[in-house]
């Protein structure tokens, strides 16, 4: 039985990395076909260079997903504590804005958001091309404000409410109370908000497709616009690149997690 | 006092950007192109109602085959020692952070006439086989996108069990076929629920999956939805279609939380 389970755990890990193996072949594929290899090079990884067009694509990506991420992780800490310190019928009621994002599906979303954008354009700025990186960054610090919002609230919920208190007997100013008190306790919940808004950011499609505009994309956005012609290999290099770099950031974030949590038992333990 | 004040910014932001925005929504599915209420948009929209069907139907297949899949990889991972654990999940959550616009275009790398798979079946003299266009190459992609969102919410439930409530249950005689339909799976009902929540809504409404791997039999109503706004079709038929997906799955939400909350949860909302 437990063999069968674990010959079935591997059956779906390949199922889940099969098409990520097409890809990483692709990338040294001499031909544009996924389904036929027509002999090795590196030429797909030197075209990723020197034709800018998808690092450039990738750089805004990133640009969107670190203004969001910063915004989102700012606006949202903040309304944790504000939700923190909220009971009953109104705590409900801002719980359940904070998850209207979550459950609506994404393109709902999407075709929401470039409705009011196209709205606002047209009736009050009067312009018919008013989406573009604005657009992008509103949308994104939206569907990324909830999870930063849920991330940050356990770390609330944990925090033993004496330690404040305690700053203050001791001297400290409220404020000084909640920088040197609070927001350490705070820190991990944040920097996974963070995180993660980072990475919803940078990978999104669906959202972004309706809100971009000519003046602003995004990498996963024209990717779409390649997929409806022929994606060019450079594409799968990029691809192949970014999966060992995603990893690599994974694994040191892992081998963090890993070393505070056996620090945390040692402590306990000596305690 | 003074701190549910810092909430407020945030407030107005999600009254603006969520609030407004669904209120559009609303606003466009009544109204003509003009700005004069109508009904003509609703009426259009309930025209494709076998389209919406269908993509309930190939979302709820999704979701029956994720959990049947993903909840042996679930337990398995949960059973493994706790570096292990890590690397498997970290394995499971990688996919998710990859263009999955490139990884579906693998599959039809994969799975197309002249693909992969259909030219190593001709190899030993079969085929080639009609392995996409279908509504089952619709529904693998779906599959293979959402299997994550379910093996995540099955093994965090999972790995918290108590092992002690399994020894329990073997001690007062209980085979491991009954330990397992009287233990383990109603303690692992939470995990199934938000899994299957989190594959229901992104397959129902999903386009880009249906356009790469289905045939013309295999529209759903995101791909309508897309049309209507990106094909600058009828914006205001777009709307109402959209309204009918939002509410569609908000029902089914409620519907899942209604039966499975009963009890605990389902009374102390009330």
């Amino acid at each position: 039985m437990k063999r069968l389970g674990r010959i079935w755990t591997v059956l779906v890990y390949l199922f889940l990395y099969a098409p990520m193996f097409i890809l990483f072949i692709g990338s040294f594929n001499d031909g544009k076909d996924l389904s036929e290899f027509e002999g090795f090079t590196l030429s797909n990884y030197l075209d990723l260079f020197r034709n800018s067009h998808f690092v450039e694509l990738l750089g805004n990506s990133i640009l969107l997903a670190i203004f969001s991420a910063v915004l989102a992780t700012l606006l949202g800490t903040l309304a944790a504590l504000g939700i923190q310190a909220m009971r009953g019928r109104l705590r409900r009621l801002v719980m359940s804005l904070t998850n209207i994002p979550l459950v609506n599906p994404e393109i709902v979303t999407g075709v929401s958001l470039s409705l009011l954008f196209v709205f606002v354009g047209r009736k009050m700025l009067s312009t018919e091309n008013i989406l573009g990186f604005t657009t992008l960054l509103i949308a994104h610090v939206t569907f990324c404000l909830p999870y930063v919002i849920l991330s940050v609230m356990p770390k609330l919920h944990q925090l033993d409410p004496s330690l404040m208190d305690a700053a203050q007997d001791l001297g400290c100013t409220p404020l000084q109370g909640f920088f040197k008190v609070v927001l350490p306790e705070l820190l991990p919940g944040i920097i996974s908000g963070a995180i993660m808004s980072f990475t919803m950011s940078l990978d999104d499609f669906v959202i972004s497709y309706f809100v971009y505009g000519p003046r602003f994309a995004t990498l996963p956005v024209e990717i779409y616009t390649y997929t409806r012609k022929q994606v060019p290999p450079s594409l799968y290099a990029m691809f192949t690149l970014m999966f060992f770099l995603i990893l690599i950031v994974m694994i040191a974030m892992n081998v963090i997690q890993a070393r505070d949590e056996r620090k945390q038992k040692k402590r306990i333990k000596n305690a | 006092m003074k701190t549910k004040a810092l909430a407020s910014p945030y407030i107005v932001w999600m009254l603006i950007f969520t609030i407004v925005p669904l209120a559009m929504v609303f606003y466009f599915a009544f109204t003509t192109n003009s700005g004069e209420f109508t009904f003509t948009n609703m009426a259009r929209a309930a025209e494709y109602l076998p389209v919406l069907m269908r993509s309930v139907w190939y979302a709820l297949a999704a979701c029956v085959i994720c959990l049947l899949i993903g909840y042996p990889v679930a337990y398995v991972i949960a059973q493994t020692s706790a570096s292990w654990q890590r690397v498997l999940y970290l394995l499971v959550t990688l996919p998710m952070c990859m263009s999955f616009l490139l990884r579906t275009l693998a599959w039809v790398a994969l799975l197309r006439n002249t693909g992969i798979i259909n030219t190593l079946l001709a190899g030993l003299g079969i085929g080639p086989l009609p392995l996409i266009r279908n509504a089952g190459s619709v529904i693998m992609g779906m599959v293979y996108n959402y299997l994550p969102y379910m093996i995540m919410p099955l093994y965090t439930v999972i790995a918290k069990l108590d092992p002690r409530l399994i020894e329990a249950a073997q001690d007062l005689g209980c085979d491991s076929a009954q330990v397992f339909r009287r233990v383990i799976l109603p303690l692992s009902m939470p995990g199934i629920v938000s899994g299957i929540t989190m594959v229901f809504v992104p397959a129902v409404s999903t386009f880009y999956i249906s356009q790469k791997l289905g045939g013309t039999n295999n529209t759903m109503i995101g791909d309508i939805i897309e049309l209507q706004f990106k094909g600058s079709i009828n914006q205001n038929l777009g709307a109402a279609m959209s309204l009918i997906l939002m509410l569609l799955v908000f029902v089914s939400i409620w519907l899942m939380n209604r039966f499975t909350g009963e009890g605990d949860e389902g009374v102390a909302t009330l």
